[in-house]
């Protein structure tokens, strides 16, 4: 054959962009222990990443994981639903110690240990009230190769800049299938700042700074004392009941997130003129919406499409856009609408449709076939 | 003179608690060693002895009950600073919901030291039984005496490869013991044992420590090991995953006007994965859009083996494939986990082995030999024989992925040939 010219399209998936994302940005230790569909993920952050450990149990990581990131570490881990439901007391008490973190979460079909290699959005309510007291974690939800890359970096820098856990949503078709993809689309990443606390005054691990964060100090220096608690704590860091300064920090804690996350609201408007529809969905079915919105466009229907990435704290502009449309249809691989309740609770208005199913993903068909009906 | 390790203020202890003991002399034995206070990074968590942190100028991180073991060893990977000491308290019943924590980290012979406050049942919480409380010991959930063993976690923390282990009462001056522990490089645990003033003592009237613990037969003692302690083993890294997916070179044009959807199945380790993924390639070099997706059992390396593809002249947004344009089947695993798919097809085509009972479909069906070229080349010919007969990309460019690839070598392509051109 003559000589060929390389092109820019690679043969790629979603966990390779998602890792090396992460690392760029920061990330540099990977913690995990093995699951389905989390397993590209697993086998690229021990390529990749700085360090590399590991854990004999999901329970285990989160606690290496806090525990380095105590040290100044970013460390970063995958797993699925069963691997997330054991996590989650630990995630409670990064949350609660403010160090910072992200958790690639990978759907697939539950209950329990369901059916591993089939994916599903089914975690989202289980997001929102992962924490006790229902303060809300920060959550990005990936559609596409692209959100891949960038989101990842995102959550790098959520982490960091509010320490706190982060998890990054997605699914095993998202993460384990292989598209052609231009890596010059890729926007260029850079490791997220981070600031550590250089006053002469004694450190108070929890005293917050103008945005609700607190300065933060690794416990590996000896120039200050560092206090880190995941029990009801005052701003130095000691135990206490119920005092108000404790409260106070508690409260804190929801209000740093729901106020900066501002600063991260993450989603795609695709709207057009004198459309009265507006086809709602996140994560892979996203790819489906998108394709069913080309489809009755070209049909000559008018239809609008809306992709949430940032998904908790929920931010009120989607509720903003939805409030525009007589008819929306919310589409997702569940049975019980999750993103709709968790925009609507569990009284949805009447024009709020529902395109959903277990076990396979939604087509463009269904999204279309709701749309019209 | 340098900072205590205690502040000086009264322990939060009831009267007789060992743990006040243990905190005192642990402060005394790590100014013995000459650690200063933002040396040590104290690990504690929910129980008695967690109430401790206050008291201490050391750092302090306070976790999740019985996770301490765990999140000290976090610290201590995570730590790059020589001189520092990562101390972990933790009770029995702590030890108990944690034991997999203190081993891991005992088997990795992390750098840290675990004072196991054994006051033989869960104080915090009214007295429990726990899974260290000695045999025939008294609890408030066990009035006749616990009926089963306690774990012996200085034995099972040197059989998982600790350092240094040791198990002493909690009586008179401990701090010699403990600055023997909080000395080690390596994974070190003390077990202290002690009788909780408000339960244990009460329930247990007239029982002495020694006595308890001897009749439990947990000697007090030394064991040390010699394994060699934790240190960072990476394997190799690579500094960029983007730059080992290398770009596909520009071949011959595609002539797809429309998308096409395509399922190659047969049986695991009969090469259809590799195959899906060569008529991928080659479908990018063509100038297309691709998608590829595998699916087979859990067992990956028996039963079915599943690639869907779609390829496409334009942007592919959805991947799904319910009813495919074009199935490729290879053999008895393929046709029976796509048998639905096949019957469901109004157009399109079926390309199947000949050995193959063709099920009941509105699809084109072309039945060759492949598997005469070998069962693990069958799906590589039905890829050739697509590329030769279907017109969507060239022949010639499959073939130079392949070659490009590695996987031609093998190929028994003269025999390839005689089924392709049949």
């Amino acid at each position: 054959m003559q000589e060929k010219t390389l092109q820019d399209l690679v043969l790629t998936d979603g966990s390779r962009l998602i890792i090396e994302s992460l690392a760029r940005s920061g990330a540099d230790a990977f913690i995990c222990y093995p699951i389905t569909p989390a397993n590209l993920l697993y086998l690229y952050g021990s390529q990749r990443m700085e360090l590399m450990l590991a854990a004999p149990d999901e329970i285990t990581t989160l606690q290496w994981m806090t525990g380095l990131a105590a040290t100044g570490k970013l460390p970063v881990t995958a797993t699925s639903f069963p691997g997330f439901a054991l996590m989650l007391e630990s995630i409670n008490m990064a949350y609660m110690m403010e160090l910072p973190m992200v958790i690639v979460l990978v759907q697939r079909l539950g209950p329990a240990t369901g059916t591993a290699t089939c994916g599903a959005q089914g975690d989202l309510l289980l997001l929102r009230g992962m924490i006790s007291g229902g303060h809300p974690v920060p959550v990005l939800a990936t559609s596409s190769f692209n959100d891949c890359w960038t989101l990842s970096a995102r959550a790098s820098e959520i982490a960091v800049r509010l320490r706190t856990p982060v998890v990054l949503l997605t699914s095993k078709e998202e993460v384990m299938t292989q598209k052609s993809f231009g890596l010059s689309s890729l926007e260029e990443i850079k490791p997220v700042s981070r600031p550590l606390y250089d006053k002469d005054d004694p450190y108070q691990s929890y005293k917050a700074g103008p945005k609700g964060v607190p300065d933060f100090l690794p416990v590996s220096q000896n120039v200050h004392q560092v206090r880190l608690n995941a029990s009801t704590h005052d701003q130095q860091g000691n135990l206490q009941h119920s005092s108000e300064e404790a409260l106070s920090n508690t409260r804190r804690l929801e209000h740093k997130v729901v106020q900066q996350m501002k600063d991260y609201l993450f989603y795609e408007l695709d709207s057009q003129d004198g459309a009265n529809s507006l086809v709602l969905a996140c994560g892979i079915t996203a790819a489906a919406a998108r394709e069913a919105v080309g489809m009755m466009r070209r049909d000559g229907h008018r239809v609008s499409l809306l992709v949430p990435k940032t998904l908790l704290p929920v931010p009120q502009t989607y509720l903003e856009i939805i409030g525009l449309y007589s008819r929306v249809v919310i589409a997702e691989e569940t049975m019980n609408n999750q993103l709709g309740e968790l925009l609507f609770g569990s009284s949805r208005p009447a024009h709020i449709r529902f395109a959903g199913g277990l076990g396979k993903m939604i087509s463009p068909r269904e999204i279309i076939r709701e749309v019209m009906s | 003179m340098t900072r205590p390790m205690l502040k000086t203020m009264p322990l939060p202890y009831c009267k007789g608690c060992g743990h006040d003991l243990i905190a005192k002399h642990s402060a005394a034995a790590l100014e013995k060693l000459g650690f200063y206070p933002l040396d040590v990074i104290l690990v504690t968590d929910i129980g008695c002895h967690g109430i401790i942190d206050k008291c201490m100028n050391t750092h302090t991180v306070h976790g999740l009950h019985g996770r301490s073991g765990a999140l000290g060893a976090g610290i201590s990977f995570g730590l790059q600073a020589p001189g520092k000491k990562v101390v972990v308290f933790i009770g029995d019943g702590g030890a108990t919901i944690g034991l997999q924590h203190i081993m891991e980290a005992a088997r990795l012979n992390l750098d840290m030291s675990v004072v196991v406050h054994n006051n033989m049942l869960y104080g915090m919480t009214g007295g429990q039984t726990s899974g260290l409380t000695p045999q025939g010991f008294r609890t408030t959930t066990s009035f006749e005496g616990n009926p089963y063993a306690g774990y012996d976690i200085c034995k099972m923390s040197h059989t998982a490869g600790a350092t240094y282990v040791a198990r002493v009462l909690g009586i008179g001056d401990i701090s010699g013991d403990l600055a023997k522990v909080f000395g080690q490089k390596g994974f070190s645990l003390i077990e202290v044992m002690e009788i909780c003033p408000s339960y244990g003592v009460k329930l247990n009237p007239g029982r002495k420590l020694a006595e308890v613990v001897k009749s439990a037969g947990r000697e007090t003692g030394v064991w040390t090991g010699s394994r060699e302690d934790f240190s960072h083993r990476q394997g190799k890294k690579s500094g960029d995953l983007l730059s080992e997916v290398s770009g596909i070179a520009k071949g011959s044009e595609h002539r797809l006007k429309n998308p096409l959807s395509i399922v190659i199945s047969g049986s695991a380790g009969e090469g259809v994965q590799l195959a899906a993924t060569l008529l991928a390639k080659a479908s990018i070099s063509s100038g297309l859009q691709v998608t590829q997706k595998g699916s087979y059992p859990v067992t990956v390396g028996v039963g079915f083996s599943t690639a869907e593809l779609n390829l496409s002249p334009g942007p592919i947004h959805f991947h799904g494939i319910d009813t495919p344009d074009l199935a490729i089947i290879t053999s008895e695993d393929g046709l029976n986990h796509n048998r639905k798919r096949i019957m469901a097809m109004q157009q399109g085509s079926l390309l199947i082995d000949s050995g193959l009972a063709v099920p009941e479909t509105s699809a084109r069906v072309i039945r060759r030999d492949f598997r005469s070229v070998g069962a693990r080349n069958a799906a590589i010919c039905a890829v050739l024989y697509f590329a030769r007969q279907f017109g969507v990309l060239t022949e010639e460019i499959l073939l130079h992925i392949m070659e490009q690839e590695g996987k031609a070598a093998k190929l028994p392509i003269e025999k390839i040939r005689q089924v392709i051109e049949s």
